[in-house]
């Protein structure tokens, strides 16, 4: 019962108190509208390229934005307590970590699908996109499964946090990789062998082949692999930056290097 | 005169190597640009515009630049808050433009860190021949471009300081004028009427200017639109910097966030 407590009202206590600056003046520009830039920006490049169509861009990159919230938010709402001096008081606590700290990833997830959701609605529209409305309950599945590999991923991102100081240049960094290498505006087979095989084991490259095909109007039974593969990699990922998360830990009483920043 | 010059030279000086140690900067002026350039070239190469690497290298060094103005200048005086200095850069004899100036150019600059690694990233990776149509043009070109984005800097970081939520509005900024500008596009592929928004903007002629003298043509008008457009960038500035000065002093608010 107390880890219940602890993962559903601690993680969303967690995220208003540490988020407590993300008012709308904020969440609208940097979360709402830069998205469906990107989307736009990549849709002109790919017109003057001549590669795909608009949809293309716009499934990938709606999906792709949703690395910005899931990365960053997840490495706030573990290195942004040590930045607050609350980090020693929760780890010198009796919680148990893993609703401790998976109950801080489920308002990352929500938040990450409900960006990457309205970014495609938002430039479906603006590009005149057109998306079979049988598709949509699939998509909305697809993004939200998206959304958590990514947080998979921000969580060991929120490990690193703990011994790296440039962690939102190290955020920026995994953005940019995952902007080339998961298909969102390069068609794997177009990229070198090596980077087309290291992006299947990477967060969106399965979700954003999956939504391509839901759009394109196949039923979501035909992409339950690619859902499987992303769910997988998203657990792989959880449960590696759990450990990590563990270990730094560790490492921090050990070295006495918790508030260290 | 010779003070001036002074003054800007080594606050330029002292602001370089300021901007320098920060990882922040230095890591987003150079590897950003490189995955934009990365990704542009796999997108032309895959598509029917083969053979276009160095026009997606100067585009995407041209967006590292552009970025560093956007987060460097449309936060220096906010930046300058935080960090207690505002009241010094106020109070110090020369008036506030001068010291401001070459703080701006300074963020401007450290975007030459963007051109360089996306150049050599195609030129190692993607053996990208670096042999410009017009060496000479080349350089003039790249220090307009700078000179003018620094210039907008200055309108920036006084305009940008009266409001509040200012490093949001940098986020939301930073697409849109890569795309409108046509850092990785031609502007004829865009809505008519985003054509005036192009041309008031340094990065559109900046860009002009480095590709016309990189894979020939006439880079002069562009040379030239960049240093008239950044005299008015200057003038502009300058009211806005005493607009600020004088708001933040008579209402008593300059340390106040």
């Amino acid at each position: 019962m107390t880890s219940l407590r602890i993962f559903f009202y601690g993680g969303q206590m967690t995220y208003r108190a540490l988020f407590y600056w993300l008012t709308p003046q904020i969440y609208v520009p940097s979360l709402l509208v830069a998205p469906i830039f990107q989307i736009l920006l990549f849709v002109y490049i790919g017109r003057s390229a001549g590669l795909e169509s608009d949809q293309f861009y716009v499934v990938g990159n709606a999906i792709q934005y949703a690395a910005i919230p899931c990365l960053f938010a997840m490495t706030q709402m573990i290195g942004g307590e040590r930045y607050q001096n609350t980090l020693s008081a929760i780890l010198v606590s009796p919680a148990r970590r893993i609703p401790l700290f998976f109950g801080r990833a489920v308002p990352v997830v929500l938040n990450g699908a409900f960006v990457s959701a309205f970014s495609l609605t938002a430039g479906a529209i603006i590009l005149g996109v057109e998306i079979p409305r049988s598709a949509v309950p699939g998509l909305a599945f697809v993004i939200v499964v998206a959304a958590f590999s990514c947080t998979g991923l921000g969580l060991i991102n929120a490990a690193l946090s703990l011994r790296i100081r440039e962690n939102a240049v190290l955020s920026n960094v995994i953005f940019g990789f995952l902007l080339i290498f998961t298909g969102a505006n390069v068609p794997l087979d177009e990229l070198p062998n090596w980077m087309s095989t290291a992006a299947q084991a990477l967060p969106f490259t399965h979700a954003i082949e999956a939504a391509r095909e839901l759009a394109d109007g196949a039923s979501i039974v035909s992409v339950a692999d690619l859902i499987g593969a992303e769910l997988v990699i998203g657990l792989m990922y959880a449960f590696v930056g759990y450990g990590l998360l563990r270990f730094m830990e560790v490492q921090s009483r050990t070295h006495a290097s918790l508030e260290r920043s | 005169m010779t003070h001036a010059f002074r003054l800007f030279w080594f606050s330029w000086l002292f602001n370089m190597k300021n901007l320098t140690t920060s990882g922040f900067f230095i890591l987003n002026a150079t590897i950003s640009p490189v995955f934009f350039a990365t990704i542009a070239h796999y997108m032309f190469e895959s598509g029917s515009r083969p053979g276009s690497l160095l026009f997606a290298s100067l585009g995407a060094g041209m967006m590292g630049i552009w970025s560093s103005v956007l987060f460097g200048s449309g936060g220096l005086i906010q930046w300058q808050r935080w960090q207690g200095t505002l009241e010094y850069v106020i109070g110090v004899p020369p008036r506030l433009f001068q010291v401001v100036l070459p703080m701006t150019i300074a963020t401007a600059s450290i975007g030459l860190y963007s051109i360089a690694s996306t150049l050599l990233w195609g030129w190692a990776i993607f053996d990208l021949p670096l042999d410009f149509a017009h060496p000479v043009w080349f350089v003039v070109a790249l220090v307009a471009a700078i000179v003018s984005l620094g210039l907008l800097g200055l309108v920036m970081s006084s305009t940008f300081v009266l409001m509040r939520n200012a490093n949001s509005l940098s986020n939301l900024l930073e697409y849109p004028i890569w795309l409108v500008t046509g850092l990785l596009i031609s502007l004829s592929l865009l809505p008519g009427w985003t054509r005036p928004i192009s041309y008031i903007l340094a990065p559109t002629w900046g860009i002009k200017g480095l590709r016309d003298a990189a894979m020939g043509g006439n880079p002069g008008p562009a040379v030239a639109a960049c240093l008239v457009l950044g005299l008015v960038y200057l003038v502009i500035g300058h009211f806005t910097l005493g607009y600020f000065e004088v708001r933040a002093r008579r209402s008593a608010t300059l340390a106040l966030r």
